[in-house]
Order: C-alpha cells, then structure tokens, then sequence
C-alpha cells in the first residue's frame, strides 16, 4: 500500500483507500477470504477499491464476474456455506435491487429457519452516488428496506477510520453483513492507523458530546452534522452526534440516554422520508423515549420523489449542512 | 404431455455393468418405496387426519430420480434440495422420524420446527445443505458451494435439485452460466415434472429441446427417462466422474411426471382427463419391482417383509415428531443472528 500521505497528525488515508486497506489485509491473513463481483479484477473496481488486488491474489481468490447480480450474491452464499468468506460487490446500491432476494429471503433467513444449523459469513459491499448526477437509477439509497430483514447486517461507515474497522469486523463477523458505502465519500480523507484494528458491528457510537440537541446521522451527513455543530457551538448550541453505524441490529441505548439529557432530537439521512431510517428510528423513539422528549422529532430526509439528474436539482434534493442548522435551531 | 407408447425396462443392465449388486438394487427399491410411503403418509395427515398444516410438495412419482443421483453419489457430496424435498432427504439416509418432526413443526424436526416442510430437508450431517422454497433460488447458492469446493481442492461435487418451471428464472440462467466460465464441479438435475405449478411446461416454455437450456453454456447436457433409476444412477455416476476429474458441470434433464399435484391440497383439476393413466405403467416403482421379480433378485414375500417394515419406521417417525416439543417462542431471536 503506497497510498498514505501524512499531514503531521498521523497517517491520512481516503476512505475508498482505508476500505482497500481492511479487504488487503483480510485477503493476506485469510486464505478463505474471496472478492466477487463485476470489474473487481482486471478493471479494478468502478471506484478503485480493489485495484492492483487480482495482479497480487490471482483470480482464484478476486473473482471477476459476468452482470448477474442473482449469481453473485447466490454464490457468495454457496461460498460461504462451503466453508469460505465471500465478499461480494454489488457495484451500485439500485443494482442490489436485482440480489435482493438472495440476500432477503434466502441469506437472511438461513441461519433461522434452518433452526441454526447453517451460518452464512459474507459480506456484500455496495455503495450508494447520491449527489454525484448518476440519475435517478444510479443514486438511490434505501438502507431502511434492510431493517425488515431480521438476520442481515446492516453497516454504514461514515469516515474512512470507521471504513477500515467495521469492514474487517464485518469479514469476521458468522452472519451476512450488507456494507453500504458512500460514494460522496471515497475521497474525504481522515486519519486511519496502518495496523489492523476492529470496529465492533451493533453499536452506535457518540462522535460528539453536547447537551442541548441530539442529531443522529448516517453516513455522510455524519460530516455534516459534525460541521453543523461547531457552526451551532458557536451560536451556544451544544451538539451531540451520534453515528449508528450498524443500523442492523441498532444499538438504541446511546440515543435514548442522549434524548434523555437533551430532550431534542434531529435525524438525518439521505433514505426517504416515508418509511426510511428517520421513521424508523422515531418509532423506537416513541416506545422507549418519548417522556425525554421536549420537542417534536425532525426527520430530515430525502424527499419522496425520485433522484432527478439535473445537479441543481439533485442539490435541492439533497439533506444539507443548512438543513441541519436549522433543524437544531428550530427545536431550542 | 402424454407419455411414449412404450417405453424401455429399467436399466438394471446397465446398473450391473456399473457393479451394482442385486443388495445394492435391493436398497433402491427400499429407498424408493420409503419415499412413496413417507408422501402417502404426509398426504393422510395433512388431508384425512388434518394434524399438518402449511404448504408441502410431495415427491410421488419422481423417486426414481433422488435415488438414482444420490446413491451414485459419495458420502462428501453436497446437496442443495428445494420445497419438493421430501424425497431427496430421504435417498440421503436423513432419518425419517426428524423429517416428519419438522412438518410437525417440532423441536426434533431438522430444522426444530422453524423450517417447515420446504426446508425439511436441511441437515448438513447429511450433506443435505439447503433446501430454498423459491424456484431456482439454490441454483446460483450451489454454484458458489462448488466454487468452495474447487478452491479448497476438495473432492465434494455439488448437486442441485431443481424443476422444469426452474428452466425460466435468472437465477438457473445466472447461475448455470457462472458454473459454466468457472468450470466447477455441479451437476445441475432439472426435474421435469411436467408442470410449473399449475402450468404445464409446454405452456410455459418457449423451447422444444429443454435440454439445449443446458448446452447453451457449453455444459455437457443430456435428457434421460427420470422414471428409470438404472438409467439416472449412470448417467450421474458419469456426471460426478467428470466434475471430479476437474471437468466441470453436467446438466441432467430427467423426464418424469408429478402424480400429485404441486401441493398437497392441489387437486389438479387443470390436467386433462386421462393424462395421468398414461403415465401409470412408467411408474418408476412399479417398473423396478417389475424387473426385480423377472430377474428373480426377490420375491413378493421379500418385498412384503420390506414394505412391513418401512410402515413401521413411518409409524415410529409419526409417534416420534407427535411426542416433540415445540421450541420456546422467547427462544426465537436466538435463532436471527449466530
């Protein structure tokens, strides 16, 4: 890996670089790990993740495949199953639509109906280009459909340090773990130590203290509520942010005891207003903290439309920085 | 579809040239009528005594396949069934008395009752790795277990088991050209039943020769009669040979013909009159038997003391998944993640 540069405050790495670095190191300390999908190999993946890894793992380990997204979760499956660590890409989320019952009905599932006999280990990494003008089938974002498919992981990084240490859990991990990148990040940089280390699956995690308003962000907008609250610092608004991470099984008890302090909570992702991840983290919101509540929750959320293509247009679609600010505003 | 004029006996030459002994028949035979008297009892629980609920296909009629494949096979290899899987649990030797614990629902049943009878016949001890109830969905999971397979250099060949109405999904085509570039070690068994569910495969498939679903990857493909278990138990026995040689994937396109209808409470009130009458005679029991008696390899006394006995083994498989409890429902979601 010859990627790295260092500012002085440690080693800097993109995130597509730090996701390049955790599939490295598995594929080195783990002869069952296996990549799969289209333009993985001799292409280098449509976002360079894997570039370089079919020169040095040879096709028997980074298996380029034919576009037919059934097969290639089916046979991450298969693999697995077969005693292997598959990991599988899935080059763009709208393309994970086609898997989906692979992935839904049959790998979700199979741990459970099989009265836990079987386990399938596989990762399916994809990522979502919301606000890169890819159009309406190239940008879509619906993490939410996951959270009726009790079984499945679910795992959203945020910067590349988290990047690195959920994926290689999630290659550990005995369950199949859906990974979802973001493309708007694969070329933010953060620091990210050249050892190994591991990020644990399940667990929210607080990204900044504060006690006057809760914004629980996903993915991206996990920056932006970061940028938002030093702009609100300033302004004597007092943040906190708490990135889940894994919204598959979600780890609640870090929003509930910060609603407790705060009484305010702000959501924001770029899943869609009706039914996504904002309503469903509200839900559970009302059953376990509605008593912290002192203002009504805000859902910033993709609006119900499909993604337009125009980038003026696909910018108004689109959370913002603004949008945060304003949210937390409203609510103190 | 109506069957030929005439058709030839079982291929018990063939069986024989293979070194299959008349004890070895004998065990097909047996396997064969546990299956058709394991599906007529599932059929009077679910139909006279109503203690089962929920769907289930039976296999009558096309046991001549799961024994024929199977007992070619090696104990290392690996099965992925689907929800007309009765049959092929049973070719495998998965004890009877947990399958029908599993359509029972219970904690004994192979999959603790969390199954059901479509995946019944999970039971990887067996090799019996997965069973899907969605049409075709195992083919591309099987292909990714050969993959396993080959890239750990061991010696297991894949068998999928899947129907004709299977020809139509993206997931055989998907998965049957994967195992084609990657030349791996699975025998694909389309079991041509004559119906997708209800409709007959004339009417759904826009192919005369099912077989070229096959050839179109380059994958050695052939048409065999389904109903004759000399005749599938070679035709595997080439199939497995050549995987195992590193040769890559067969397709198998066994003719057979589905007494029952898809389900267990489907009438088959849309098969035309007479259809099935002509099939009676190619019925993949009554011609082995047939054989079995001109070739004197058993009496009907023998093949009475047998059938005795596998009616007891049900009856005991019966009062066994009766017994079972059922898993705790608060001990559910232990069950959704490892």
């Amino acid at each position: 890996m010859s990627t790295s540069s260092d500012d002085g405050s440690g080693r800097q790495l993109t995130y597509a670089e730090a996701l390049r670095e955790a599939l490295y190191a598995e594929l080195k300390e783990d002869p069952a790990v296996i990549l799969m999908g289209e333009d993985i190999g001799s292409y280098g993946g449509a976002y360079r993740v894997t570039q370089g890894f079919l020169e040095e793992f040879g096709p028997q380990r980074v298996c380029d495949t034919p576009i037919s997204e059934i097969a290639i979760v089916g046979a991450a499956i298969g693999a697995a199953l077969g005693g292997l660590r598959p990991v599988a890409e899935i080059m763009y989320m709208d393309f994970l639509t086609i898997s989906v019952e692979q992935l839904v009905v049959e790998a979700a599932k199979m741990h459970f109906m099989s009265g836990g006999n079987l386990r399938v280990p596989m990762v399916v990494r994809t990522q979502y280009s919301l606000g890169r003008a890819h159009g309406a089938q190239h940008s879509q974002f619906f993490p939410s459909w996951f959270l009726q498919a009790p079984g499945l992981k679910v795992v959203l990084p945020s910067t590349p340090y988290d990047a690195k240490g959920l994926l290689k859990s999630a290659i550990k991990d005995e369950n199949p773990v859906l990974f979802i990148e973001c493309n708007l990040l694969y070329r933010s940089k953060g620091l990210v130590p050249s050892e190994g280390y591991a990020l644990p699956l399940g667990k929210s995690q607080v990204k900044r203290k504060g006690n006057d308003v809760t914004i629980v962000a996903i993915s991206r907008l996990v920056t932006e509520a970061l940028e938002a609250a030093t702009r609100l610092s300033s302004e004597g608004i007092d943040v906190e942010v708490i990135d889940p991470q894994t919204i598959q099984p979600l780890d609640m008890v870090p929003i509930i005891e910060s609603i407790e302090k705060t009484g305010r909570l702000v959501i924001a992702s770029d899943d869609s207003k009706s039914g996504g991840l904002g309503a469903a983290i509200s839900s559970k919101v009302m059953d376990d903290g509605f008593d912290y509540l002192d203002a009504p929750i805000i859902n910033l959320a993709s609006p119900d439309l499909p993604i337009p293509f125009s980038p003026m247009l696909e910018k108004a679609y689109m959370v913002s920085q603004d949008n945060i600010v304003s949210a937390a505003r409203q609510l103190v | 579809m109506t069957a030929p004029a005439s058709f030839t006996d079982i291929s018990i030459d063939k069986l024989r040239k293979e070194g299959v002994d008349d004890v070895r028949v004998m065990g097909m035979l047996r396997k064969m009528l546990e299956i058709r008297r394991f599906e007529e009892k599932v059929e009077e629980l679910y139909l006279v005594k109503g203690q089962l609920m929920g769907p289930s296909h039976l296999y009558i009629g096309q046991e001549a396949i799961a024994v024929g494949i199977l007992s070619a096979c090696a104990s290392n290899d690996l099965v992925i069934s689907n929800y007309r899987g009765h049959g092929h649990a049973i070719a495998r030797d998965v004890p009877m008395k947990y399958l029908m614990a599993e359509l029972y629902g219970r904690a004994d049943g192979t999959c603790k009752g969390l199954g059901g009878s479509m995946h019944s016949a999970i039971h990887p001890a067996k090799g019996m790795i997965f069973a899907s109830a969605i049409v075709a969905s195992g083919v591309p999971i099987a292909v990714g277990l050969a993959l396993a397979s080959k890239q750990q250099k061991k010696d297991d060949v894949i068998i999928v088991f899947f129907g004709d109405g299977g020809l139509n999904t993206g997931a055989f085509h998907e998965g049957a050209n994967l195992a084609g570039i990657w030349n791996l070690p699975v025998i694909f068994v389309c079991e041509n039943n004559q119906y997708a569910m209800g409709t007959s495969t004339a009417a759904t498939t826009a192919s005369a020769n099912l077989v070229d679903r096959g050839a179109v990857y380059d994958i050695p493909s052939k048409k065999i009669d389904g109903n004759d278990v000399g005749s599938v138990f070679v035709t595997a026995k080439d199939a497995l040979a050549r995987a195992r040689k590193g040769n890559g994937p067969s397709f198998l396109l066994c003719q057979t013909y589905r007494s029952k209808g898809h389900g267990v409470y489907d009438r088959s009130e849309y098969k035309p009159v007479g259809e099935a009458d002509g099939w009676i005679d190619r019925d993949p029991i009554v011609r082995l038997r047939k054989v079995i008696m001109e070739n004197r390899i058993a009496t009907d006394g023998d093949i009475s003391a047998m059938e005795a006995d596998i009616a007891a083994d049900i009856g005991k498989a019966v009062e066994f998944a009766q017994k079972s409890p059922e898993v705790d429902f608060r001990e559910l979601s232990k069950y959704v993640y490892v």
